[in-house]
């Protein structure tokens, strides 16, 4: 066993893991698999800093263009259609439209790239109700008012279960061999949270609640920011280490980031955001094979005619008419006149690709920070075989309590499709280490498909034999990171001003990267380019 | 040698052994090929002509005679000890199951034909040749009287296919063993060492299997069933066991009984009939949904104005067995030949939201009990949502709902789900002695009656015009509980829950 390959898998799975899985002696069969997607061309055009020069017959005119098809840029764009605006294109620089909610075709189902799930909206959210509404996922309404989505789209039980010193237990929380004080200390997590839950500021807003503008900004609320949740956790008592475990794996799941690297704001968002009131359960998700590819190809049977896919916004170069939008097309410089422009790729990008922004800032984007993750994709021929017979048996979403990964997500689950090929969907945030992203990219396929494997070995040591096929996709900039003090510092308001006729719609101006947050940005800055619109005679 | 008469003993164990290896592998492969008349006389033809193959051998075999014969009586210990179990699992698992077992027959026969020639020869200077030929053989075949009372009496009934194998493979390696003591005079140093750790070897291997042998599914089985097991094997989806007792044959998948044949009729008649009695009209087209069986079939295919059944059922392995099992084909009266008949390997879920088959007029549906998330869905508000746009109007459908006594809270939530996806429901229930209480619906999409006899000139064993109408009866202890029951949805599948906890307390 080679040194490096021990190296590997302590700093990726822990020691532990790693010593134990070289201990097993030489390496397995490797299925066949590779890098996907994510090009990299952005990053080292943008570096170079080079100038591009649009030849005269490569200009076209658009009232707006929209920078992005993730969920923002492509709300944005069904917004406009709505709205009955349709003198719109849609830049998109990799191959495929969906950003962070890509996903891919499959046999027998699709599977996701990233983004798999939304919770169902409260009734207040009446613009992602009335998406939900389109796409046939409602069967009516409750006698709260409530939508009542079909049975099929909502998550199937069983949701989760957690693998636990070589078993599978039902649910995420680990009860097996919990303690009285562990106990004690989840009833009182709980009542922490059915406070924040039930509580409202003098003007009768929530605390948290989806999308995070409408929450309160009440001092005692935004002070929670100031602080990591792990301090929160502490200053509550709260030391139990599977319930320190439970929060730690909410905070890498939703954010990418460690319970001491998240704004206590971000944790109890979570926690809170998706509750009416306390003793109700919290709002089920909607969910689909391939995740929230879904909504991306509901946008798209919607404005698909508008995107325009490999066209890499190079320059954006606001002047007295309006903005022009420099694009790369497939090694061909084209641009685009328009009158406004909804930037809805992420926030960082904007210093390197809108000139003058650099010399007069209207905020601060290198505030908004990443972190990077990587997903594997699995193809397997047949289901892992259950170890023991009172193993739980295969949920939707599969976690490992002693490892640093999210564990995966089986996208058959949701189908019924319960024997026969799948796919599984491996999730890893580098939030272990500093400097994530370089490190990420200095790996090969081979070294993290062996580091995903070894995981995934531990619960099931047929996957060897089971997968036919490996690929991962390294997301650079996966995840806007809520460390404390980012989201109340005022910067995201800036931001969500429009700059020279530049709208921004991200979910990074949420501070969280969330489906809700990106569509509400998109519908947002689609409103206000609406409204500062007059129509010509 | 002093220790002559104790080589006597010797001949007597060894001779035991040599037929329970025989015995063993004729019962194994009657229990699993059935017809255990040439079974038996196939495997002590091949055994005893091998044995002759090995007797003639012997002449081969000059020098070392005294050690040779310890190698092969641990040789036998190893190949008769694993025999049974490895003849069981080969059955499972590969379908050359004919050559493996003759060829381990075969093998056998030959180690234990070289056994007494080598001994005789070992103990040829000792005593005349009259003597010796007297006693050695005399006690051979006392050995095989002590063997074939022993194994019926004691060993299976007692220890199992499997264990008995075991066992006396373990035997014959101490006599091995024992052997080179006995021996001791005319074998040499060195070699007695080598001969001793090997068969300490050999004892340990044979222990480490006797004491897996728990994890290996078929000897967990052997204890797990009453009755012969003819037929296990696994098939991508479940574990298909058929076994064959003084009642009949039963069938069980993951260990739970699907029918036994004394009494299947009762189940099946009352899954079928009241469907037909409930349906105005001559149904033509139906759908079964699981049954792979092809019981119900059997009941279906009474109707003459039937023109297509279709069947959906997961397992082609199961399908397939019940039209080429002989004992299964008998059962179900050869139903998957009928040219009507349409089978479909598929889960009924993912088949029901794909097809594009036209619409039934009678649906049968007769899965395994809820015990995992994956039959669970089948009994969900979704999947009757997906059967309705396939229901044919005035269309009538039964569903197999488990006991109604043992698990009374899962059987009304049944009901309670077929009510939420819109149909008019009238449980009914009956009792099949190798079940007891079971419960079914019968369910319509408008309003109905209660069929008050099943249809006139079907051939029934059971249903007559007063059991009939007592279906649609509840007993106090059976009939709908006061609380609120949940409805199973796939997103709570409430039912495996309560399944879960209602058959656990009977099953402990
Ligand atoms: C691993 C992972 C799992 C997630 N899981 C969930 C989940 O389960 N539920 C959930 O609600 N959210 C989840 N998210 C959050 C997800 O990011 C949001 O749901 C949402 O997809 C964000 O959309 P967006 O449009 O704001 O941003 P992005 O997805 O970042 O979209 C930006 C788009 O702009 C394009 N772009 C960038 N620069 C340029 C340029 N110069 N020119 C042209 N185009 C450009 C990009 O290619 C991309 O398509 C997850 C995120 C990750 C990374």
């Amino acid at each position: 066993m080679t040194l490096s390959r021990r190296e590997l898998l302590s700093t990726f799975l822990g020691a532990p893991i790693a010593f134990a899985a070289c201990r097993n002696g030489t390496m397995r069969r490797f299925p066949e698999g590779q890098i996907v997607g994510q090009s990299e061309a952005l990053g080292h055009v943008l570096r170079e800093n080079r100038t591009f020069e649009v030849p005269p017959d490569n200009w076209e005119s658009k009232k707006v263009a929209i920078v992005g098809a993730g969920v923002a840029g492509l709300a944005a764009a069904w917004q406009l259609e709505r709205e009955g605006f349709n003198d719109i294109v849609v830049l998109e620089l990799e191959k495929t439209a969906g950003g962070t909610s890509l996903s891919s075709k499959g046999d027998p189902v699709g599977y996701p790239w990233a983004a798999h799930y939304l919770p169902v909206p409260f009734r207040e959210n009446t613009e992602l109700i009335s998406l939900i509404e389109e796409m046939g996922l409602v069967e009516g309404r409750d006698a709260g008012g409530d939508i009542v989505v079909k049975e099929q789209y909502l998550c199937r039980d069983p949701e989760e279960r957690v693998f636990y010193k070589g078993r599978w237990y039902d649910g995420l929380y680990l009860h097996v061999g919990e303690s009285e004080d562990d106990k004690r200390q989840f009833v009182e997590f709980q009542r922490q949270i059915d406070h924040w839950v039930n509580w409202r500021d003098p003007a009768g807003r929530r605390a948290f609640v989806v999308p995070s503008v409408t929450c309160s900004n009440d001092a005692e609320v935004t002070a929670l920011d100031k602080i990591s949740f792990a301090d929160w956790m502490h200053q509550h008592g709260l030391t139990s280490e599977r319930l320190l475990w439970y929060c730690d794996y909410a905070c890498r799941d939703d954010y990418g980031l460690k319970l001491d690297q998240t704004s206590a704001w971000a944790g109890l968002f979570y926690f809170c955001s998706r509750v009416r009131t306390s003793g109700v359960e919290s709002q089920p998700f909607i969910t689909f094979p391939e995740g929230n590819g879904r909504f991306v190809d509901h946008f798209l049977s919607r404005i698909g005619e508008h995107v325009r896919r490999s066209f890499m916004a190079v320059s954006i170069v606001p002047n007295d008419k309006g903005v022009d939008v420099i694009c790369l097309n497939d090694g061909v410089v084209r641009g685009v006149h328009c009158e406004k422009i909804i930037f809805a790729s992420p926030v960082f990008t904007a210093p390197y690709l809108i000139r003058g922004f650099r010399d007069d800032p209207p905020f601060a984007a290198s505030e908004f920070q990443h972190n990077a993750w990587f997903v594997a994709n699995l193809l397997l021929k047949d289901r892992p075989k259950q170890r023991f017979p009172k193993d739980f048996p295969m949920a939707w979403d599969n976690v490992l309590y002693e490892s640093p990964s999210l564990g995966y997500v089986t996208a058959t689950h949701q189908s019924g499709i319960d024997y026969g090929p799948t796919v599984l969907t491996y999730y890893y945030p580098m939030c272990h280490e500093e400097g994530g992203r370089t490190k990420l990219f200095n790996y090969e396929w081979r070294d993290l498909a062996d580091v995903c494997l070894t995981d995934v070995a531990r619960p099931h040591p047929d996957i060897y034999e089971l997968t036919t096929r490996l690929d991962i996709m390294r997301w650079g900039h996966a995840m806007i990171s809520p460390r404390p003090g980012f989201i109340h510092s005022g910067i995201r308001e800036k931001a969500m001003k429009p700059y020279r006729n530049i709208h921004f719609a991200h979910t990074d101006l949420s501070g969280i990267a969330l489906f809700e947050e990106a569509f509400y940005h998109g519908l947002r800055a689609a409103r206000e380019v609406l409204t500062i619109e007059t129509p010509r005679p | 040698m002093k220790s002559t008469p104790l080589l006597f003993l010797n001949v007597i164990i060894i001779a035991t052994c040599g037929l329970i290896y025989e015995l063993l592998a004729a019962t194994v492969s009657s229990y699993v090929l059935g017809d255990s008349v040439t079974q038996f006389s196939l495997i002590i033809g091949v055994y005893l002509f091998a044995m002759g193959v090995g007797s003639y051998l012997s002449r081969f075999i000059d020098k070392n005679v005294a050690e040779k014969f310890v190698d092969i009586e641990l040789a036998v210990a190893v190949i008769g000890g694993l025999s049974a179990p490895l003849l069981f699992l080969t059955f499972a698992y590969v379908s050359y199951f004919g050559m493996v077992l003759y060829t381990t027959v075969f093998i056998i026969g030959t180690l234990v034909g070289l056994e007494i020639p080598l001994l005789m020869r070992i103990l040829q200077d000792k005593l005349d040749f009259k003597e010796l030929v007297s006693r050695v053989l005399a006690l051979d075949y006392v050995g095989a009287l002590v063997a074939s009372l022993l194994f019926p009496i004691f060993l299976v009934p007692q220890l199992g296919l499997n264990r008995t194998s075991l066992v006396f493979g373990m035997l014959n390696a101490g006599v091995g063993i024992w052997a080179t003591w006995l021996l001791e005079p005319i074998i040499s140093r060195r070699r007695l060492t080598i001969l001793r750790v090997k068969g300490f070897v050999v004892i340990v291997v044979l222990t480490i299997a006797l004491i897996k042998a728990d994890s290996l599914t078929t000897l967990a089985e052997d204890g797990l069933f009453v009755d012969n097991i003819v037929y296990a094997k696994s098939s991508s989806y479940q574990r298909i066991v058929i076994t064959r007792g003084r009642m009949g044959h039963s069938l069980f998948l993951n260990g739970n009984l699907q029918f036994s044949s004394f009494d299947e009729y009762r189940y099946h008649e009352a899954l079928v009939h009241p469907a037909f009695a409930a349906y105005k009209g001559e149904p033509k087209r139906i759908l079964v949904l699981g049954g792979g069986d092809g019981l119900a079939l059997r009941e279906i295919l009474k109707y003459k104005s039937i023109e297509s059944v279709d069947l959906v059922d997961l397992d082609p392995m199961m399908t397939e067995l019940s039209r080429s099992l002989p004992a299964l084909g008998e059962l179900n009266q050869h139903s998957f030949n009928d040219p009507r008949v349409k089978v479909t390997n598929a889960d009924a879920f993912v088949w029901l939201d794909r097809t594009d088959a036209e619409p039934f007029d009678i649906a049968i549906i007769d899965f395994p009990d809820p015990n995992n998330f994956a039959l669970g869905k089948l009994y969900t508000t979704r999947f009757y949502n997906l059967l309705k746009p396939k229901l044919a109007p005035g269309a009538a459908v039964v569903v197999q709902c488990t006991s109604p006594l043992i698990a009374r809270k899962s059987f009304w939530s049944v009901m309670k789900t077929l009510e939420a996806s819109g149909f008019y429901v009238r449980p009914f229930q009956t009792t099949v002695p190798s079940f007891g209480i079971w419960g079914y619906a019968l369910a319509k999409l408008e309003p109905f009656e209660i069929p008050q006899k099943p249809p006139p000139n079907i051939e029934l064993r059971f249903l007559n015009d007063i059991t009939f109408a007592s279906m649609f009866e509840f007993s106090a202890d059976t009939s709908k509980p006061s609380e609120e029951l949940e409805t199973n949805r796939l997103d709570n599948q409430a039912l495996v829950r309560y399944y879960e906890t209602e058959w656990r307390r009977v099953e402990q």
